[in-house]
């Protein structure tokens, strides 16, 4: 295969992946911000501490992460069609993606919300700050670059993750190397388009690094910031 | 006597875990007055945190009262474990700083300053000035753009105070906001909350477990032991107090006790007693040779208050009149009893001089408390 076939082929493909991850991103982070924070709030010596939700969102939120995502994609198949209408395309594919990503997400998100001062809690309830002043004004700005950290790692599982969904119709890079690389016998076109996957996960993990860095940084000052590629995102 | 801005009554708090029980407060009962600063000291565990976290309702008593400026903050708590609006909006009128400071790192001091107001809705400028106008009495209006981080220990904890002080409160809590900084730090952090009790006529309740820190700033101390408090009173009273274990612990003086072959006795000077030459007019009117085992002298609210341990020869039974003479000249006389393994009850000296507490002992609580009052 020559560049200029391979060239229409990848913008397309990596449209749909673009797309993909994208909205299921934005979807994953929306939900399971919301349900990290709860996983903190609800939990034993939590602001709303009530065990019940806890027990019970910690079981959703395990069970969720514990299905593997190929199975996950086909259970959601008539879900997604009540949602989206169809069960192919990019479309169909951030359903299963985005059910996902959430719990992960929230995992990451109650490991960052835990590891706040619980200091800082107290100073703003003494102030007379509510629940809700706690959260806005603590636990989420205090954790920021954990974060930021856990939206890097989310969207990269997720590129990982749209491979796959390209496997039963879900279009984009995955399915691409599958149909070319595989079914074609094309090996040098798979291998562009691990490339180009690879390139993607760098960029993601980079852009997230220096953001999660940049938050981190406020007020320290001292040894200049060096980014080191796909440095395990979690520790910030 | 001025009005109490704090009072707890009767205030306990039982912490149960599934197989045990701990109870960290047993029966406090605390009354400050409005604009004085009241140190409570004890040693950890004495269940002095969970007095002052339970003074602005952090920690729920287990029962009891907590009243501050007049409103019974325990019945605005209600049942529930979350703060209904009504305590919230009392908690917003006290303010508390903290051992380790508690700013947000995310936030700038003039930010972190302004937390308070946010929480109370006050409007974006009048925040700035405010905030303003507090870091310029805590003398930090040049680190305004600063990051928590880019603070000394001493200028956290005054940023700490300008928060506390944001909600213009009557009262301000200050849960060990010294332990964590340096001597020279820890006076000025003291200097600075002794001015603005004065200036402002904030009424201040610290727990420390430092003693100078109470020799420094308070007008009034409680000694807190296993949940309860076991001396309390300003601290002139105290120190008048004989056998005062926070006096004790305030001034010390050094020394061993009584033997069969001695008697040891603690004095507590104050007012004009304090200025006389008792001692030498004792050894001239009695001809008796006296030792002086220890003394410490203090100006306390310009009163001259001192403490001293002077060893008489000869038994307790032999030196009545020369202890006498002593009382008479308005001193607070204290034997100390034989070495602590024969103070028991049957001893000579607890026995025959009722004043008398066992200073070095440990004494149980309801003489220590008898005599305090």
């Amino acid at each position: 295969m020559t560049w200029s076939e391979m060239h229409p082929l990848l913008t397309q493909a990596g449209g749909e992946t673009l797309r993909m991850v994208a909205w299921s991103a934005v979807i994953s982070v929306a939900a399971g911000l919301p349900i990290g924070v709860l996983l903190v709030l609800t939990d034993r010596g939590g602001l709303l501490r009530c065990l019940p939700v806890n027990r019970i969102l910690g079981v959703i939120v395990n069970v969720g992460r514990s299905l593997p995502f190929v199975i996950l994609m086909i259970a959601l198949m008539s879900f997604t069609r009540m949602i989206v209408g169809t069960t192919i395309g990019w479309q169909a594919a951030v359903v299963p993606l985005a059910v996902g990503a959430i719990p992960f997400f929230a995992r990451l998100v109650e490991t960052a919300v835990r590891e706040v001062d619980h200091g800082l809690v107290e100073a703003v309830q003494a102030m007379g700050g509510s629940t809700s002043t706690v959260v806005r004004k603590v636990l989420l700005p205090e954790s920021l670059a954990s974060l930021i950290a856990g939206v890097t790692t989310t969207v990269i599982a997720l590129i990982g993750y749209s491979a796959m969904a390209g496997v039963v119709g879900g279009g984009g890079l995955g399915d691409l190397a599958l149909r070319y690389g595989y079914q074609r016998f094309e090996t040098g076109f798979m291998w562009v388009i691990v490339a180009v996957l690879a390139v993607a996960v760098t960029l993601v993990q980079l852009a997230g690094d220096f953001a999660a860095r940049a938050v981190a940084r406020r007020g320290r000052s001292g040894a200049a910031p060096r980014l080191r590629l796909l440095r395990p995102a979690a520790t910030s | 006597m001025d009005a109490s801005v704090i009072t707890t009554t009767d205030l306990r708090k039982v912490y149960r875990s599934r197989d045990r029980e701990v109870t960290a407060l047993d029966g406090v009962d605390l009354g400050v007055r409005e604009g004085e600063v009241y140190g409570v000291v004890g040693r950890s565990g004495a269940g002095k945190s969970t007095l002052i976290r339970c003074v602005n309702l952090l920690e729920r008593p287990t029962s009891g009262t907590v009243e501050v400026a007049g409103r019974d903050l325990t019945a605005l708590a209600g049942r529930s474990d979350r703060a209904p609006a009504a305590l919230r909006a009392a908690r917003a009128g006290i303010g508390m700083v903290f051992q380790h400071f508690n700013l947000l790192s995310s936030r700038t001091v003039q930010d972190n300053v302004e937390l308070p107001l946010e929480i109370l809705g006050v409007s974006g400028r009048a925040r700035a000035r405010k905030a303003g106008e507090l870091l310029d009495l805590v003398g930090l209006s040049d680190k305004a753009r600063a990051y928590p981080a880019q603070l000394s220990g001493g200028q956290k904890q005054r940023v700490g105070i300008a928060r506390a002080l944001a909600g213009d409160p009557k009262v301000l809590l200050s849960d060990e906001a010294t332990s964590a900084l340096d001597p020279e730090t820890t006076r000025s952090v003291l200097r600075l909350l002794r001015d603005l009790n004065r200036q402002l006529g904030l009424t201040v309740l610290l727990i420390t477990h430092e003693m100078d820190v109470v020799k420094q700033v308070c007008d009034s101390a409680a000694l807190m032991k296993g949940g309860r408090v076991v001396e309390s009173g300003t601290v002139a009273e105290l120190l008048a107090t004989p056998g005062s274990e926070l006096a004790g612990e305030l001034f010390p003086v050094g020394g061993q006790a009584s033997g069969p072959d001695r008697t040891v006795v603690d004095l507590t000077f104050h007012g004009d007693s304090a200025t006389r030459p008792v001692i030498s007019q004792l050894a001239r009117t009695y001809n008796v040779d006296i030792s002086i085992l220890g003394a410490a002298m203090e100006t306390y609210d310009g009163r001259q208050i001192g403490r001293m341990r002077i060893e008489l020869p000869g038994r307790f039974e032999d030196n009545v009149v020369p202890i006498g003479y002593l009382r008479e000249q308005g001193l607070d006389v204290a034997v100390v009893p034989d070495a602590p393994e024969a103070v028991p009850v049957t001893g000579p000296v607890s026995v025959t001089d009722p004043v008398a507490a066992p200073v070095p002992a440990p004494a149980p609580v309801s003489t220590v408390k008898e005599t305090a009052k």
